[in-house]
């Protein structure tokens, strides 16, 4: 058991923790990316390594995502454990060959016999006027295609373990980011991405859902800032009296799918809560979920708040608009209690 | 220099090898799907693209390897998988399907792994080039001696994974030897058609690399060159490029009707047959009888029969079983 500590972190640099923690316990983990060196990476994950591990070791990289994290598969399949990052998620465009096609199929195309384990970290998420090529989750995008785990913290206790366990993992792990949980200066300040984190080294397990509130007449299940999201919502609900589950899916893949129905069996009307894209993804997957596993437990349709499958818009009131906030989940909550 | 007799007569036993096993596969895929061509049926079904023709580039550069290093290939890996040893019969069943092929049936003919021989390859034009770059970062992390090598088509000079990877290679000196294939057509576009420049050796230059034309689709033409370059990555000098002139003697995949090249330009081809250019050089220097032709002949083709009737010979996997193997 980990033993907990009073010492809080920023998400930002519990992550950094993990990957320094993880690099001085085993030589064969490196990290390449741009920016990752004297800048630190854009969003710190890899904030004073440089100066800790040696260029060596945190390695700099030209804009050349498809040469990079191939080289990152390259290296996992010949001894080395690479974390790459790809800095923001959007950029997947000009690399996914090697995410999908190589990264997440060799294992299976080998039948098992070779093994691709890597951490491909990555930044997501919108709410600061970044527009439509720097706001995207599509982390559901990631999650449908088979062969990686998909994990995506919503607090730096979190952050940390996961980061530990992906690089452990012999898998290829997309550890992803939102960059309004990580506790950054210059984002909007958030309470909620401080918090206490252990200073030794300790996994949280990928695939495991974490309930972050309980609550007994409806289920939230999210991820990421999302979850700060249901959290507020949830405040303000109980003060009408209303009893909100949040559940924290910290993986898409694996899902934790009896989690979710555990949670619906005992509070019998689910909303489910995405930063990501409606159509085709991470909603439906939940509430597939739920129907399939816990239909006769639910007093209601399921409902779900997503991106309204539109672009990420700049302006700031468009781009509001469309993203989940506590108003919507707490607006949504009361009707999915009125059904 | 002087090139050891073992390693000539190697190179045309391991010819004489990969045209037998690309006749056989191309007789075994065609028996069942015609007279009505059925992509879908067979033996071996899917697409297939077979190597004969291309030889030369795959055994004039296995001399120089040593265990560990290791190799990235194409959509067209046979000639070079045979060439770098990897096991033929479970390499074979994979083609097959079969559950005691290299990947259990789940990759085919254009995915083919391996870890030692260290082989990988892909469906995806110039996909390999990166993977190459990275197995030799990590030779160089860990202190190991060995090399990368990237083969590809004269089509993948085009994507920007070729500049990337030449890119990296050369800023971090790494030991990968980058080998382009030239059969001067992708699939129907001819390399005039769709390269800007003639030769992609030339291309070596704008990555501060050495870059050597193998101008002759010849074993000892290219022996020479990969000798050189892969010794300069294993001393540590950093990355090269060679691009040979080859020549796909059949259809860019099997069932390919092949219209795109002319009569006249396929006859050429017969014509300069590596394979019985070679033997006749062997025989005409003495390297080899008839007598000892016939036994590499008898002796590789009884290796490719055994390596067939076992894949034939096996079991398909368990239909379950395509779920298996996701995750670690």
């Amino acid at each position: 058991m980990t033993t907990m500590t009073e010492r809080k972190l920023t998400t930002q640099k519990a992550i950094a923790e993990a990957i320094a923690q993880e690099m001085e316990r085993d030589d064969t983990v490196f990290a390449l990316g741009e920016d990752i060196g004297v800048y630190g990476g854009i969003f710190g994950a890899t904030e004073g390594l440089l100066g800790q591990f040696g260029a060596d070791r945190i390695m700099d990289t030209p804009i050349s995502e498809t040469g990079f994290i191939g080289a990152a598969i390259g290296a996992a399949t010949n001894g080395l454990r690479p974390i790459a990052e790809l800095m923001f998620v959007d950029f997947f465009g000009v690399c996914m060959d090697q995410i999908y096609n190589n990264m997440a199929k060799i294992h299976y195309f080998s039948g098992g016999n070779v093994k691709v384990p890597m951490v491909l970290m990555t930044a997501a998420g919108g709410g600061y006027s970044d527009a439509g090529q720097h706001s995207q989750t599509l982390w559901g995008t990631f999650a449908h295609l088979p062969g990686m785990k998909v994990v995506v913290p919503s607090n730096p206790y979190d952050a940390k373990g996961l980061m530990i366990s992906a690089i452990r993992d012999d898998n290829p792990v997309l550890y992803i980011f939102h960059k309004g949980v990580l506790g950054l200066g210059w984002m909007t300040n958030n309470p909620r991405a401080t918090g206490p984190v252990p200073e030794e080294a300790y996994t949280v397990p990928i695939g495991k859902a974490a309930v972050a509130r309980e609550g007994t007449d409806v289920t939230i299940a999210t991820i990421s800032l999302s979850v700060h999201r249901a959290l507020d919502a949830a405040e303000q609900l109980e003060s009408d009296g209303i009893s909100a589950e949040v559940l924290d899916l910290r993986s898409l893949v694996p899902l934790d799918r009896e989690a979710i129905l555990d949670s619906v069996r005992k509070t019998h009307r689910l909303l489910v809560v995405d930063e990501d894209y409606q159509s085709f993804g991470m909603t439906g997957e939940v509430i597939t979920t739920a129907v399939e596993g816990a239909f006769d437990y639910l007093d209601a349709p399921p409902a779900r708040i997503a991106i309204p499958d539109v672009p990420i818009p700049y302006a700031r009131v468009l781009e509001q608009f469309v993203l989940p906030n506590a108003d919507k989940i707490v607006a949504g909550v009361k009707s999915l209690l009125t059904a | 220099m002087e090139i050891p007799q073992d390693h000539l007569v190697d190179m045309y036993s391991t010819m004489v090898k990969i045209r037998y096993f690309e006749e056989r596969i191309r007789e075994i895929y065609f028996a069942d799907k015609l007279p009505a061509f059925d992509i879908a049926a067979g033996e071996v079904p899917g697409e297939m693209h077979l190597a004969a023709g291309q030889e030369p580039v795959a055994v004039g550069t296995m001399p120089h390897l040593k265990a560990g290093d290791a190799i990235t290939a194409t959509h067209r890996p046979h000639h070079v998988a045979i060439a770098q040893g990897l096991d033929l019969k479970q390499m074979t069943a994979e083609i097959f399907g079969k559950a005691t092929g290299l990947g259990r049936g789940k990759g085919g003919h254009m995915h083919l792994f391996s870890t030692e021989p260290n082989f990988g390859c892909s469906g995806i034009i110039a996909e390999g080039m990166p993977v190459a770059v990275g197995a030799a970062l990590a030779f160089k992390k860990l202190g190991k001696d060995n090399v990368a090598i990237s083969f590809f088509g004269e089509g993948a000079a085009n994507q920007g994974a070729f500049h990337e990877s030449l890119n990296l290679a050369a800023l971090w000196n790494l030991p990968v030897v980058f080998i382009c294939e030239d059969n001067a057509y992708a699939i129907s576009v001819p390399k005039a058609a769709s390269t800007a420049i003639a030769d992609n050796s030339d291309r070596a230059s704008a990555y501060g690399m050495p870059g050597v034309l193998v101008p002759e689709n010849d074993p000892v033409a290219v022996y020479e060159v990969a000798r050189e370059a892969i010794a300069r990555a294993r001393a540590g000098d950093g990355p090269s490029l060679i691009e040979v002139k080859t020549d796909r003697l059949w259809g860019h995949f099997e069932g390919d009707a092949d219209a795109y090249r002319t009569d006249e330009y396929k006859e050429s081809m017969g014509g300069r047959d590596a394979l019985v250019a070679y033997e006749g050089r062997l025989l005409e220097e003495g390297v080899l009888t008839a007598a000892d032709r016939d036994a590499v002949i008898k002796k590789m083709h009884g290796e490719v029969d055994e390596a067939i009737d076992f894949a034939r010979n096996s079991p398909d996997p368990a239909p379950e079983d395509a779920l298996l193997h996701v995750f670690a």
